[in-house]
């Protein structure tokens, strides 16, 4: 059996996630993984601005903040750290660690770094097919930032069969993080297709940490966590055959039961029966689940088919700007009063001829569920009286238009209807995304040791 | 067959999640018995109706009879997605409530206490 945790879900999660996790299986003695998930579909894009204005900045920005507390245990108990955390500057990273491993006094460890996912330079995105989920979405202008494939588990395979202690990488596929251990550690084979769906299983159950294990589950009442403000994360326990036990440290918060595995088994997935990734097709149809007790959920049934012929690669923009400000009406006649400021600021607009495009949501009626032209505020009847607040959001490739609607927001305090209060509001650069599939043949996934030639 | 409206939060969960304008929401019985409420009531239709008013182009849903789930894939639905949409909840991730505010009927079974829903609300 061989034990994997999760320390990560998204870069900005709970820095002291991974310490329950890997203090666990620490304690059950036989080694094992932690894997550390920190990047979104625009992370790697901030990552790739950082490392252009400075050449030792890309990486994930709370390194230190999330291995410092756990460097030294895991070292010691045999525990592989695996993270994209190297976003646009896997070296970075890595040297990054082993300067903490030097303050820790823990001398210099064995630190891969996984390289290829980068292809600026090496692809003509013109030749390549858009993914069908952005089919619809505008072709966009402007400068490439990054462009980042999704690569597969085989570089963390072998840099941990080589003997690596942490594998640092950059765009890899979620999963990955996880099957890359499971391959080292029982010896998969790559065409052993129901086993690369069972560990890719493995790795999406844990990719976003606490949301397995009672994060982002809780509905006072309805679906109630105990000590949400100490959630554990979640730690499966998987055997040769690939079924596994999901289950959490004892002594944390949050809980594993049929629930949250179901909620996360299905997160993010299209077609449960073709969940592709770069290692193999994933097939959950067959997926059983038995609840064993508390907190422990077995999980078995993944079925696997051949990869696919193309990878899905991210491609970013330098885009627009995006401003945004609020202004709060309540009390007496207040709905009113927000609506006159979202067609007085429209007017203002159209009267200085600003090239944006606009929204305002007025917060407390429909804002989260409602369209840019407003529709479900238009039909709806809110309370009159109450407490809103108007949430102005603009977007344009001119930044001096931006700022000018932003601007006339702050104007309401003197232009506007009565008891407007609070304004708050930003103008900030956008890195716009769009997602192109690649050939296999101008991927190839590598790993070096820090230290030592590429 | 009695019948009685509820919330389609009274009886099942859910998450939705993202992938550039793509979202899907995943729909969960929290009782077997609601399995066939979720299979006649939460349609593609339905959902599509749902997220009209957000220009989605096509609704698909796939069933998952062993884990009593409905996947529900909604293209374009998300204003762009996370890195072009101008909406506060640029991911989507409230849009699983959307879904389970919407109102099923489910049967009413003998000794569940609904059975005698009324039609006429008596004079207090």
């Amino acid at each position: 059996m061989y034990r994997i945790g999760s320390g990560a879900g998204f870069s900005g999660d709970r820095i002291d996630a991974a310490q329950s996790v890997v203090a666990a299986i620490a304690a059950a003695g036989q080694g094992g993984a932690v894997i550390f998930e920190t990047l979104g579909e625009r992370t790697l894009a901030l990552g790739q601005i950082a490392k252009r204005l400075d050449a030792s900045r890309g990486y994930e920005p709370l390194l230190e903040d999330i291995l410092a507390p756990i460097l030294s245990q895991a070292v010691a108990a045999g525990i592989v750290i695996v993270g994209n955390f190297g976003a646009a500057n896997p070296p970075a990273a890595a040297r990054a660690i082993q300067a903490l491993a030097d303050r820790l006094g823990l001398g210099t460890l064995r630190i891969a770094v996984v390289g290829g996912d980068d292809l600026v330079g090496k692809i003509d995105l013109t030749r390549t097919e858009r993914w069908d989920g952005d089919g619809r979405l505008p072709g966009l202008q402007g400068d490439v930032i990054a462009i980042n494939v999704y690569m597969g588990a085989s570089a963390i395979a072998e840099a941990i069969a080589a003997g690596a202690q942490i594998v640092v990488t950059g765009r890899v596929a979620d999963p990955a993080l996880a099957l890359g251990p499971l391959v080292a550690h029982f010896g998969w084979a790559w065409d052993d297709l129901d086993r690369m769906a069972a560990g890719t299983l493995v790795g999406h159950l844990l990719e976003c940490g606490a949301q397995v294990s009672g994060g982002f589950f809780a509905d006072p009442g309805v679906k109630d966590v105990p000590d949400t403000a100490n959630i554990g994360f979640p730690i499966a326990e998987v055997e040769a055959d690939g079924s596994f036990v999901l289950t959490k440290a004892a002594g944390t918060g949050g809980l594993v039961d049929l629930r949250t595995v179901k909620e996360q088994l299905l997160y993010e997935i299209h077609d449960p029966a073709a969940y592709l990734t770069p290692d193999v097709t994933l097939d959950l149809t067959e997926v059983e689940l038995e609840e064993l007790g508390r907190d422990r959920v077995r999980v078995s049934g993944a079925r696997g088919h051949p990869a696919p012929d193309k990878l899905k690669a991210t491609v970013s923009y330098y885009g627009d700007w995006l401003g945004e400000a609020e202004i709060s009406y309540a009390g007496p006649n207040a709905l009113a009063r927000a609506r006159l400021a979202v067609t007085t600021i429209k007017a203002r607009l159209e009267r200085r001829g600003l090239n944006l495009a606009h929204r305002a949501d007025i917060v407390g009626t429909v804002s989260a569920f409602d369209s840019d032209a407003g529709d479900l505020l238009a039909e709806s009847e809110p309370p009159l009286a109450g407490d809103y607040r108007v949430r102005f959001a603009f977007g344009s490739a001119s930044q001096a238009d931006v700022n000018s609607a932003v601007q006339e927001v702050n104007a309401l305090y003197c232009c506007g209807p009565a008891g407007g209060g609070g304004v708050r509001q930003s103008v900030r650069p956008r890195v716009r995304t769009l997602s192109h599939l690649v050939a296999r043949d101008v991927v190839a996934a590598r790993f070096h040791f820090a230290g030592e030639p590429e | 067959m009695n019948a009685r409206t509820v919330k389609l939060h009274d009886i099942a969960h859910g998450r939705s999640g993202d992938k550039g304008n793509r979202l899907n929401v995943n729909i969960i019985a929290y009782r077997p018995e609601h399995w066939p409420v979720l299979l006649a009531e939460v349609t593609e239709a339905r959902v599509a109706a749902l997220f009209a008013h957000r220009g989605a182009t096509r609704v698909t849903r796939y069933e998952l009879p062993r884990l009593g789930a409905l996947n529900f894939v909604i293209d374009d639905a998300l204003e762009g997605g996370v890195n072009s949409s101008l909406a506060l909840d640029t991911h989507g991730k409230c849009l699983s409530y959307l879904v389970l505010g919407m109102d099923v009927r489910v049967p009413v079974e003998p000794g569940d206490g609904h059975e005698a829903e009324p039609v006429l609300q008596t004079a207090r």
